[in-house]
């Protein structure tokens, strides 16, 4: 098996290079078939656990490209599959380098997946970011380039942290593996570690990408980013920091912010953004309880939420395609002309509230009963308290107002609207399908989980009976005070206001000292140069009086030609690009420090 | 057939309000009846007859109330905030 290694990740680096040469009626076909080789090339994987790929480089590093064991198995799995989905989704797409952004991003979550070693995740770590970047450029909106900078920029940050954590790490044992850190004996390079994953994951107060991103990338963009990054993040993270009592705090505290933003919320996908980091939370406390059961309802809570926030952002992603309006302030009553996107959205919303024979009802369950196995009562009434919330949120007020509800959509909104092409209605179908399966055929998903030893029955009288009142109480809720959800047409101010902000201030003191300094100058030259020239004139007056002045205009044409094209340089205000190179810059310097 | 389906549910409100009504009712009714809460993990659910249901309401309400208080003591901003 060893010589038979392929890597996933390099079927979709190789398919996505030979993509621009498939073209006509063998380009669709084409496009399937390579995330389904890949998936094929996960499953033959999972038959042969171990470490395969093992390269030394230099001789002093040994890089492990591939362990296939149980925890990488299962993420990859689901990985692999929600790629399938996702290029069903984008088959209409034309643009040839949306299919290959896309897939150079899957490859760098496989590769994360499949790394046993901080220098092999890194490298596809920093492969998924600058990807994924390309996903929201590619995005006809018209916040896109900023939104895409800004993404860039913050997980630029988030790698530093992580190249700056593992440096030291190795500096400090020689280590480079990629594995459990030890909770009892922290250090720096512990938490640096931690902070880049954690960025990843979405953990406040490092959050605020998500949703300013996953609401500006483009249509299918979207749902490849709302599957991988986080969910990659959460896999290193059950990896590396299992049992990190942290995590439980910042994961409850996670699952609620997420969902009180998501209520006040007034963008589809923005909502749907929120949303993924509540229940990203769940899986952040889950890791951070650490047990068995835990890490189990993890990963199942992972692989559920990758299918159905697929199919809701699938579903937010055909209304705003066809309609092109986002806003909830301006949708409402569509269930008329787009009855089929209903239906699978709401089986999305009725799997990510945990209805009974959906997926959300198998996965969620494990994390709570595990934080009640582990009386850490305090978290578990949260995180049911969080799922109350979450019904209210995707399951009742999103539903209610796009395709409930009085219509507020103009005439040309409401002509527009209408259910998708076939490929994207199909790669929801598979969603929903795969949402359905899961709640229902419960070995399907349990049997992949890495723990398996647990033993955990969610078909029980006392949890069926938990739920359903659960749900039927927070339906009566939402029906008492449905006038209070209602969408404003308002943004929600976060913390990134504060990097906003700071941007802001950073192009005002270059702008300002700057401008200063060439007012100044423009001062100095009128009177030294005058000064001068008449001194000149004064005292040379049998001299040729034209050569002087060409010399002197000569002279001050070049300063003022000179001067003007450096401050038009620093003064450009692509503050992104000033900020993204200093901290590149930053980056090779701490790194050359601490090796050398 | 999904908008023949919503159509009706929309003509007979009433109808719809009572059935989710009686659901409700029969969920909690079921819980009191028939569920053995002996193994539960914390004393509030053995002991509170229907705890999940009251525990779900109240938690929806603060949360809606909590956010709807958050929005407004700034958080929620004009549209073109960013534009300038």
């Amino acid at each position: 098996m060893t010589g038979s290694f392929i890597h996933p990740a390099l079927i979709m680096v190789a398919g996505s290079l030979i993509l621009p040469f498939i073209r006509g009626p063998f380009r669709k076909p084409y496009l399937c078939l390579v995330p389904i080789l890949a998936f094929c090339d996960v499953l033959y994987l999972s038959q042969f656990p171990g470490t395969y790929g093992v390269i030394t480089l230099l001789d002093r590093w040994t890089l492990v490209f591939g362990r296939i064991d149980s925890l990488s198995m299962v993420f990859a799995f689901i990985m692999a599959l929600m790629a399938i989905i996702g290029t069903i989704y984008g088959l209409h797409v034309e643009d040839e380098w949306q299919h290959i952004a896309a897939w150079f991003y899957v490859a760098g979550s496989l590769g994360v997946i499949y790394s046993g070693d901080f220098l092999v995740l890194f490298l596809f770590w920093e492969m998924m970011a600058f990807a994924s970047t390309f996903l929201i450029w590619f995005s006809k909106d018209k916040d896109a380039l900023a939104a895409g900078y800004r993404y860039l920029l913050v997980h630029t940050f988030g790698g530093v942290m992580l190249l700056l954590g593992f440096v030291l790490r190795y500096q400090a044992t020689g280590d480079l593996s990629f594995g459990l850190l030890d909770e009892h004996n922290t250090s720096l390079y512990t938490w640096l570690i931690m902070i880049g994953l954690m960025l990843n994951a979405a953990v406040p107060p490092l959050h605020s990408w998500l949703p300013d991103a996953y609401s500006r990338a483009s249509i299918t963009g979207s749902v490849f980013m709302c599957a991988f990054t986080t969910k990659t993040a959460i896999y290193t993270l059950a990896r590396a920091f299992a049992g990190f009592d942290i995590l439980i705090a910042l994961g409850v505290v996670m699952a609620i912010y997420g969902i009180v933003y998501a209520i006040l919320e007034n963008d589809v996908r923005r909502l749907l953004g929120w949303e993924i980091v509540s229940q990203v939370g769940y899986m952040v406390a889950g890791v951070g309880i650490g047990t068995a059961l835990a890490i189990n309802g993890t990963c199942a809570h992972a692989f559920a939420h990758i299918l159905y926030k697929g199919l809701l952002f699938m579903g937010a992603g055909a209304i705003i395609m066809t309609t092109g309006e986002s806003r909830l302030t301006n949708l409402g009553g569509l269930y008329r002309r787009m009855p089929l996107t209903l239906l699978f959205m709401v089986v999305g919303g009725v799997s990510v509230s945990a209805f009974p024979f959906f997926s959300g009802f198998v996965s969620k369950s494990m994390i709570i009963a595990a934080g009640f196995e582990s009386h850490l009562y305090l978290a578990g009434f949260l995180l049911t308290a969080v799922s109350a919330g979450t019904f209210l949120v995707a399951g009742l007020r999103l539903p209610w107002l796009i395709f409930f509800g009085e219509t507020r959509c103009d005439p040309t909104t409401w002509e527009k609207a209408r259910d998708p092409v076939w490929n994207m209605r199909l790669a929801m179908g598979i969603a929903a399908f795969f949402c359905l399966l899961l709640g229902t055929w419960v070995s399907f998903l349990y049997s992949m989980l890495p723990n398996t030893e647990v033993n955990f029955h969610p078909y029980t009288t006392s949890h069926l009976a938990e739920t359903l009142q659960i749900l039927a109480f927070t339906a009566l809720a939402f029906y008492f005070l449905k006038d209070r959800l209602a969408a404003t047409s308002t943004i929600s101010l976060d913390l990134d206001w504060f990097y906003r902000m700071a941007g802001r201030g950073f192009l005002w003191l270059a702008e300002k000292p700057l401008q200063w300094a060439d007012t100044a100058w423009g001062a100095a030259y009128r009177v030294v140069g005058l000064v001068t020239l008449m001194t000149i004139a004064r005292f040379s007056a049998w001299f040729d009086w034209n050569g002087i002045d060409g010399v002197v205009d000569g002279t001050a044409r070049l300063v003022r030609a000179l001067g003007g094209r450096i401050s038009l340089a620093l003064q450009r205000g692509q503050v992104q690009m000033t900020l993204y190179y200093a901290i590149t810059f930053a980056a090779l310097f701490l790194t050359a420090y601490v090796w050398l | 057939m999904i908008v023949n389906f919503i159509d009706l549910l929309k003509q007979w409100p009433r109808t719809v309000r009572l059935l989710g009504a009686i659901l409700a009712g029969a969920i909690v009714i079921w819980s009191l009846a028939a569920v053995d809460t002996s193994h539960a993990h914390t004393w509030l659910e053995k002991y509170i007859p229907g705890f999940w249901a009251i525990f779900a309401f109240l938690a929806a309400c603060i949360l809606i109330f909590f956010a709807g208080w958050f929005g407004r003591s700034g958080i929620q901003t004009r549209e073109d905030y960013y534009d300038r």
